[in-house]
């Protein structure tokens, strides 16, 4: 079966408050960065899985956001990159 | 905007006809969620209130009483001890990481609301059937959340309990309780003082969190997770920590009147009461609200419960001094109201008013409303399991295989893996941590004293009968104070319940409080503070009455402090109290026999206050080496661990092979280890005080338990005691079945 | 002398360092804002544990970067005194660059906060006097990012200097390479750990060993 690398980007849902995020974007306008607006942290999660084809790989990862690597109640993730490997 | 049916704001259709007909017009949409969140059960404690006023509020000590952010009890050094309980249970149904980490944010402010630095967290949690998923992502998401809060503020999380039982499966409890020292001068109340006062809204900035949590709290857990999206709140302890030394350091400034903390409700709730107990109005201009997000709406603004703010009443002219030092520690801080004379709650935005509401309707309008007979309710349709389906059958039939397994029941076993997960030893106060003896034992520094606390529950007693079982929490969070010389000196409750629209909850929660009251009465203290969390079920189950008792008491020299382990070979060990006790409720019952049983007869308040008084005496006569409170599992558990928490073994020479006397449970009992000095002395003494006193055996420096001849290792009965939690996580399955 | 415990946003553990050197050792202190600039008048400066800017980002990383620590740099290298560093004062250390080598999360994925066992692996330190050498002793740790992680070379250069003083023994709690609790920088004025001393300076509180560490200090300072 064709193995695939995937790259999930997961980050707290834009409405709720991000205590990493506004900690770093505060230290950045202290260093004078004062262009930076905001500061989102998320997490990135890397996955080598293997699957019959690109979009059975896709319903898996789906899956496994929803059931393990993040709490919808909180996080919103998308699924970043999705390679074959060659 | 757009008409909408306050009914989906969580208000009931008689409360909606009595805002209408007081108001004399229609409110509009802020209004009304206004009044959702401060006639919510969790706000205005609308159906517990007549059953509060039952407690014992009173005392010598009583500094202030309950209705404040926190009782506050006076050590009698210039000193004064602030405390409270509070559940989050809830909110960490659904996300257990951050709902348990802002519950202990919020109490940590509420000690803080009364001018005290917050010196301890005690937490109580409850969770469903131990060997499932999802008891386990509950429980490793509570916990953590617990220490990524605690931890990160440098509140040590220094005691507390977990158990389980099957009816907490959907409903797991989270009940944390902080604990401050304050200067009685430097004491604080939540009011807003004369008219002309300035209100400041200090922390972190607003955005849209939680907006109708407080009404979330107040329904059952059921329906689709989507709906119940928005009202996760995440906390920040890094704001939370700047908000304590800047608010501390605000409070030296002459002219801060009070503050209170923004928790449920936020701004609709927390200024309105602060002006009631001032007997003034409020008027607040949302447009001068520092904004996390931009562009909400006034409706939003003023129901947002972001979390880390406070609001202070201060004198004016002090204004610039206070907002100064928040800004110093990099805080938003912002004037954002006055006090009025007017008795009304108006909240403007800019110049347009957006809501204009009369106090005492906002505030106390609830309780005009009609309540209908508790037989007029429905018997509901969830219910409660009383049966074990992890029932361990046979049951070992040896001393030695018996005590072995019985120190594997998660209700029993080491919580090691809890507790190291929380920082216990920051503050360096922590004489007696978690895992040792049966409170914490915190150092007053520059004094021999010490506060000691303890929180206490029991399902399966509350179970077997709410009365009884209240009355024997009281008394056994008691006896763990003692257990270490303290003197109780006061309660916080935590009252955890099903849903109050049904006639078995309500009937519990009366029978409890009446047996909190009787049992308080008994010990001579006052219930200064607490918290009522209703609805705590599903559409299939209700937990089972579950209130949890908060206890601060005071030891005088620490020297003289019993050991919780087993200190000298040689010495006497001995059981101080009655031989008697109930299967009933034990947790040798519920895991052998799969039942709780019943109560042979209601325990006798008296004769345990007494027994304990006199173990009070004993140890200030410098005559106990080591106690320890003998509760679930009953003695040959207490031994156990007095064992396994030192390094000297005990000899039992002959057993009663009765197992009520080895295995029972009740209130008013513990070991005790004296020199062979002092042994007359001591049976003297508990002849003339009329306490049973009998000899179990003598500590030796083997490490080993023997029990009418046969014999365990220390190492044995620690690696059994310290299995269960692991195995939780390591896929290896605790469970003997 | 003077002491000065250097207060971040989120430390959390001033006042324990505080207690430890004026009620324990008997010195005294001062607590010291984050935003001085100027150490010099201090014969000892802590950075005390905590969680400075929340350890949002990597812990100590915030810290790092604000102005104290040109400050503490300077105070290193014109040898004015001695700096310690316990636990997120460590943190900062090695995020300053002013320690060698990194602290990352703990191997068991956990925060860990009991009494652990340790060793004495160089007792001729200014601030490891007090002890003989190899001895043991055991201290509180508190942390979820302690294990110690550096380099090869730097790994080599650190036991070719002794600039390890203290490691754990008999169990290692986080996984540190080595076992290392506790580094010093090679002209032995700088001193980070991960247990905290602080925390044992009464018997009430389990044992008073940790004020033997300060005490040491203090001996070098008043008498060279």
């Amino acid at each position: 079966m064709p193995v695939y690398h995937a790259e999930l980007l997961v980050y707290l849902r834009p409405d709720l408050l991000d205590p990493q995020g506004r900690a770093v974007k505060h230290a950045l306008n202290t260093l004078g960065f004062h262009e930076v607006e905001d500061v989102r942290m998320g997490k990135a999660i890397r996955i080598r899985l293997q699957a019959e084809n690109d979009s059975q790989a896709r319903d898996r990862l789906k899956e496994m956001a929803e059931k393990l690597l993040t709490n919808p109640v909180i996080e919103d993730y998308r699924i970043l990159s999705l390679e074959q490997e060659p | 905007m757009a008409k909408q049916n306050p009914e989906t704001l969580g208000l009931m259709p008689p409360e909606i006809q009595v805002i209408r007909q007081r108001m004399g017009r229609e409110p509009n949409w802020v209004e009304w969620g206004i009044f959702s969140l401060n006639w919510s059960e969790h706000c205005s404690y609308k159906t517990s209130k007549p059953f509060l006023k039952m407690l014992p509020r009173t005392g010598p000590g009583v500094v202030v009483g309950p209705g404040q952010n926190a009782g506050v009890i006076d050590l009698g050094n210039g000193w004064a001890v602030a405390f409270k309980v509070e559940s989050h249970n809830h909110p960490s149904a659904i996300e257990p990481f951050h709902g348990a980490a802002t519950g202990v944010g919020g109490i940590i402010r509420d000690i803080l609301s009364m001018g005290a630095r917050p010196i301890a967290l005690l937490d109580s949690l409850r969770f469903g059937d131990p060997y499932t998923w999802r008891t386990r992502w509950l429980l490793s998401g509570v916990v953590s959340g617990i220490g990524f809060y605690g931890n990160s503020i440098g509140v040590p999380t220094v005691g507390g309990e977990v158990r389980f039982g099957p009816d907490y499966q959907e409903n797991p409890l989270v009940n944390a309780m902080c604990i401050g020292l304050v200067r009685l001068e430097g004491l604080k109340q939540a009011v807003t003082g004369k008219p002309g006062n300035l209100l400041i809204l200090a922390g972190a900035p607003t955005g849209k969190d939680g907006i109708h949590g407080a009404t979330f709290a107040s329904i059952d857990l059921i329906g689709p997770e989507e709906e119940k999206r928005p009202n996760v709140q995440i906390g920040d302890p890094f704001y939370g920590k700047l908000l304590i030394e800047a608010t501390l350091e605000a409070l030296e400034i002459p002219g801060i009147v009070g503050l209170q903390d923004l928790g449920a409700g936020g701004l609709s709730t927390a200024p309105p009461e602060m002006a009631r107990r001032s007997g003034t109005g409020i008027e607040l201009d949302l447009s001068q609200v520092p904004l996390r997000t931009p562009q909400m709406t006034p409706y939003e603004i003023v129901l947002s419960e972001s979390q880390e703010r406070m609001v202070l009443a201060v004198q004016p002219g002090v204004e610039e001094q206070v907002l100064a030092v928040y800004r110093k520690w990099g805080l938003e801080a912002q004037v954002i109201g006055r006090v009025i004379e007017d008795p009304v709650y108006r909240v403007r935005f800019g110049k347009e008013v957006v809501a204009d509401l009369p106090m005492d309707l906002l505030l106390d309008g609830v309780d005009e409303v009609p309540q209908g007979p508790i037989g007029s309710l429905s018997t509901g349709s969830a219910t409660s399991t009383h049966t074990n389906p992890h029932r361990i059958t046979p049951q070992p039939s040896t001393w030695a295989d018996l005590l072995l397994d019985l120190l594997q029941d998660p209700d029993i076993a080491s919580k090691r893996w809890v507790y190291e997960q929380y920082d216990w030893s920051v503050q360096t106060r922590s004489v007696v941590g978690p895992g040792k003896g049966d409170g914490a034992v915190l150092w007053l520094k520059g004094t021999k004293q010490a506060v000691v606390a303890t929180m206490d529950g029991n399902w399966r007693w509350t179970s077997v009968s709410p009365y009884e079982g209240a009355v024997r929490i009281v008394l056994e969070a008691a006896c763990n104070l003692v257990a270490h010389g303290a003197k109780p000196l006061g309660i916080t409750d935590c009252l955890n319940f099903a849903n109050p629209q049904e006639a078995p909850t309500l009937q519990e929660f009366e029978q409890v409080i009446q047996g909190l009251r009787d049992a308080a009465l008994a010990l001579g203290i006052p219930v200064v503070s607490g918290n009522v969390s209703f609805y705590n079920q599903s559409e299939t189950r209700r937990i089972p009455p579950t209130p949890v008792v908060g206890m601060v008491g005071l030891l005088e020299d620490l020297e003289r402090m019993p050991q919780a382990n087993f200190a000298q070979p040689g010495n006497r060990v001995y059981l101080w109290g009655s031989p008697q006790a109930d299967l009933g409720g034990s947790v040798y019952q519920w895991r052998y026999q799969g039942t709780l049983g019943e109560f042979r007869k209601p325990i006798t308040k008296e004769e345990v206050v007494r027994i304990l008084h006199a173990l009070l005496e004993a140890i200030h006569r410098g005559w106990i080496r080591s106690a320890h409170d003998v509760s679930e599992g009953g003695i040959l558990v207490a031994i156990a661990e007095m064992a396994i928490q030192g390094s000297y073994g005990l000899e039992i020479p002959a057993m009663d092979p009765d197992p009520a006397f080895w295995l029972g449970e009740a209130p008013g009992r513990w070991i005790v280890e004296i020199s062979p000095r002092d042994a007359h002395l001591v049976e003297d003494f508990a002849r003339q005080r009329g306490v049973p006193l009998r000899f179990l055996g003598t500590v030796q420096a083997d490490p080993h338990l023997s029990l009418s001849g046969q014999t365990i290792s220390l190492d044995r009965l620690r690696d059994a005691y310290e299995r269960t939690f692991p195995g939780f996580f390591e896929g290896r399955d605790a469970s003997t079945q | 002398m003077k002491a000065a415990v250097v207060v971040f946003p989120g430390t959390t553990c001033d006042f324990d360092a505080y207690d430890a050197l004026k009620e324990g050792v008997g010195v005294d202190t001062e607590y010291v804002f984050y935003q001085t600039r100027d150490l010099s008048k201090y014969s000892l400066v802590v950075l005390p544990g905590g969680f400075t800017y929340g350890d949002y980002l990597r812990s100590g990383a915030i810290a790092s970067r604000t102005p104290i620590l040109d400050a503490v740099r300077d105070y290193v290298e014109k040898e004015w005194g001695f700096v310690v560093g316990i636990c997120n004062g460590f943190q900062i250390l090695t995020e300053s660059r002013i320690l060698p080598g990194a602290l990352t999360r703990n191997h068991t994925n956990a925060f860990i906060c009991k009494p652990v066992g340790l060793r004495i692996a160089n007792a001729e330190t200014p601030f490891t006097e007090e002890f003989e050498p190899g001895e043991r002793l055991s201290l509180p740790i508190a942390h979820a990012d302690g294990r110690y992680v550096a380099d090869p070379a730097t790994l080599q250069r650190l036991h070719k200097n002794r600039q390890i003083f203290l490691v754990y023994d008999p169990e290692n709690p986080n996984g540190s390479v080595d076992n290392i609790a506790g580094i010093t920088n090679e002209k032995q004025n700088v001193f980070g750990l991960m247990p905290h001393p602080e925390r044992f300076w009464h018997p009430w509180l389990g044992s008073d060993v940790g004020i033997r560490f300060f005490r040491s200090l203090v001996r070098r300072v008043r008498h060279g």
